[in-house]
């Protein structure tokens, strides 16, 4: 088990989420798009130069910022 | 009941819905965000009248953007609520479900999409989740209209909900419903599937943009074209001008109401570009020359909008957005800014922030070119060959970076980070995207012709009266002397304002060179927006920040004027 941030985490691979490193604003936003603590997501795509990274949560995909992807911190089986 | 509301996440399909109900054709697309503004309609219910209001789609109640602000106050005074749920996206959607039913308002759900969940093997259990939220549950398919019907008839069943739960623990609860309601069957990975993944990963999905964008353009010219030179001149040509030349006759060639109605014959015939009457050039830049590049457009656009494309490279350029002080969602007023500048201006309001949203409308006001503009300017400037064309063209796109680069500088914050839902891919369905081609035309037919018209009137009127004459020797320094045009090129930046399409075809008779053409379309592209775009962005962006606005616009288009002058001149 090891713990990794979405940037880190490898297109196609995928992990549970344990943690969200941001403020009440942010755990919110990111609640509302159904990304929260126990929901399992896999990397569909991340950008070159720090660009956006997609990830799809049950049945959709979600585009976020680098900024806010290094924030979500999940758990994988490597 | 007075009031009905239609509320649901982003991408639903309330708008659909919304049309179904009330037979008022709203815009609706595959991206999130495609409602800003609640649309009004009314549907008959029983003996009564009943407004429908479609929302802007919401993720919470507690709002994140402007759209989703919007829809919180709505909730305020409404009688009912329509919730429209994303069969396929239970779990989320029901956390947006749950908080409205705290609310005393009634509530009915339709599950829409609901062909589609099962489609890809997610069962619902309709009548346990009934009996859960206390609130009746139809599944619907908007696209197609099934199941609209019924949820008409249980309007009146509609109540407020019965359930509940504490507020930090309304994830809990969801997760509890949707284990009681929801089953999945694993299913396999399709094409489609497969494609949405590779138009979104940088290798594959930069080489698949390029493709899509040049194919778009390409489409566009082929079909544009295609019905100029087939149908619309030869109408014009054929049946159109002799008609035209009896009338011309009957008036004696000449005189104030032949001038107004007709124009000035160009070696004894009407030439549609050049005679600039009512009857002639008032009709043939609406009809002949723009509708069939502004049809081209957006037949391209409608199927890349409801295909769920756009998200999509809204992700690949996001990168680039951010140097401009913007993130990839800004793509979508710029595209929707190419074929006409008024829904692009309010579509910067799915950009979270003022600065972002002042930055888009300014960028595309001044280097996104109407369809109507760039159709005229391909009709100008094409029979000099690409060249021309492409220096315009590179010109305005340089213009695009470069300021957008220098507003980011030298405007305080910075762009927050793009974070937005990427829909499936869907095979646009042909009845809705048809209706949709035919609302766009016609509302451009409606919005163009008045102005066009308009503007040609006023064409005679201030030549007639010699006001263009008086205004271009005041202004002579800066267009001639800056711009290098000739002094009564001024008359075309006086009818900009009120149509830039009549106001580049106004540069025919002045018998300019190709550098002087290059350099007043993008000037006219450039210096100021035109009436319409003007009111929608006072709108959007308040008098003040219009004003700032409107000075860069000027501005620039001296300074880039100025300097192709020097550049072409030399």
């Amino acid at each position: 088990m090891y713990r990794v941030d979405l940037t880190q985490l490898e297109v196609g691979e995928w992990g549970t989420v344990v943690e969200i490193q941001g403020g009440f604003g942010l755990v919110r936003r990111l609640e509302s798009l159904g990304i929260r603590v126990g929901k399992k997501l896999t990397k569909i795509s991340s950008q070159f130069m720090r660009g956006p990274i997609t990830v799809r949560i049950d049945n959709f995909q979600v585009a976020l910022g680098f900024g806010m992807a290094r924030k979500i911190i999940v758990r994988v089986k490597r | 009941m007075k009031k009905i509301l239609l509320i649901g996440n982003p991408n639903v399909g309330k708008s659909v819905i919304f049309s179904r109900l009330t037979g008022v054709n709203v815009i609706a697309s595959n991206y999130p965000g495609t409602t800003v503004e609640f649309t009004k309609g009314y549907m008959r219910l029983g003996d009564e009248k009943t407004e429908i209001i479609d929302v802007p789609g919401t993720y919470g109640l507690d709002p994140n953007s402007k759209a989703e602000e919007v829809a919180v106050q709505m909730l305020k005074d409404g009688d009912l609520v329509i919730n429209v749920v994303d069969s396929t996206n239970l779990e989320r959607n029901l956390n947006l479900t749950l908080q409205l039913l705290k609310d005393r308002i009634p509530v009915i759900i339709a599950l829409n999409l609901w062909d589609e969940a099962k489609h890809i093997g997610i069962h619902i259990d309709v009548k346990k989740l009934e009996r859960i939220l206390g609130v009746p549950v139809i599944p619907t398919c908007a696209i197609t209209g099934e199941g609209i019907r019924r949820l008409v008839s249980q309007f009146f069943n509609a109540k407020a909900g019965t359930i509940h739960y504490e507020e930090d623990k309304r994830w809990e609860k969801v997760g509890e419903i949707i284990g009681q309601v929801q089953r999945v069957v694993h299913r396999h990975h399709t094409f489609l599937d497969s494609l949405e993944d590779a138009s979104i990963k940088p290798v594959t999905g930069i080489p698949i943009a390029l493709l899509i964008i040049s194919a778009t353009f390409t489409v566009i010219r082929f079909i544009g074209e295609s019905l100029i030179s087939y149908i619309f001149e030869p109408i014009f040509e054929n049946l159109w001008a002799p008609l035209i030349m009896r009338l011309s006759n009957l008036l004696g060639n000449q005189g104030f109401i032949h001038d107004i109605l007709i124009g000035k014959l160009v070696q004894g015939k009407i030439d549609f570009f050049e005679s600039l009457g009512l009857l002639t050039t008032g009709l043939f830049v609406p009809f002949a020359a723009v509708l069939p590049y502004v049809f081209a457009f957006y037949l391209v656009l409608s199927f890349l909008e409801d295909s769920g494309y756009l998200p999509r490279l809204a992700v690949l350029v996001d990168n680039v957005m951010h140097k401009l002080g913007l993130h990839g969602l800004a793509i979508i007023p710029m595209m929707l800014g190419l074929g006409c500048n008024v829904p692009g201006a309010m579509a910067t309001r799915v950009l979270e922030t003022k600065r972002e949203r002042f930055i888009s409308a300014t960028l595309m006001a001044i280097s996104v070119p109407c369809m109507a503009q760039i159709a005229i300017i391909v009709g100008l400037i094409g029979r000099f060959g690409a060249k021309g064309m492409g220096t315009v063209f590179g010109t305005l796109f340089i213009v695009w970076i470069v300021l957008g680069i220098l507003l980011n500088k030298i405007m305080k914050g910075e762009s927050p980070e793009i974070f937005v839902e990427i829909p499936p891919y869907r095979l646009p369905y042909l009845g809705a995207l048809l209706k949709k081609l035919w609302m766009r035309t016609k509302g451009f037919l409606r919005q163009a012709i008045p102005y066009v018209l308009l503007g040609v009137f006023f064409v005679n009127v201030l030549y007639s009266l010699g006001i263009i004459e008086f205004v271009s020797k005041l202004t002579a320094p800066i267009v001639t002397g800056i711009l290098g045009l000739p002094k009564e090129a001024v008359g075309a930046l006086i009818i900009g304002f009120l149509r830039k399409d009549v106001a580049v075809g106004m540069l025919l008779p002045l018998g300019l060179n190709l550098s002087q053409i290059i350099v007043a379309s993008v000037v006219l592209a450039m210096y100021f927006p035109c009436v319409a775009t003007f009111a929608v962005l006072i709108k959007e962006l308040g008098i003040k920040d219009m004003l700032k606005s409107a000075l860069i616009m000027i501005i620039s288009a001296l300074v880039v004027g100025g300097l192709l002058n020097l550049i072409l001149s030399s």
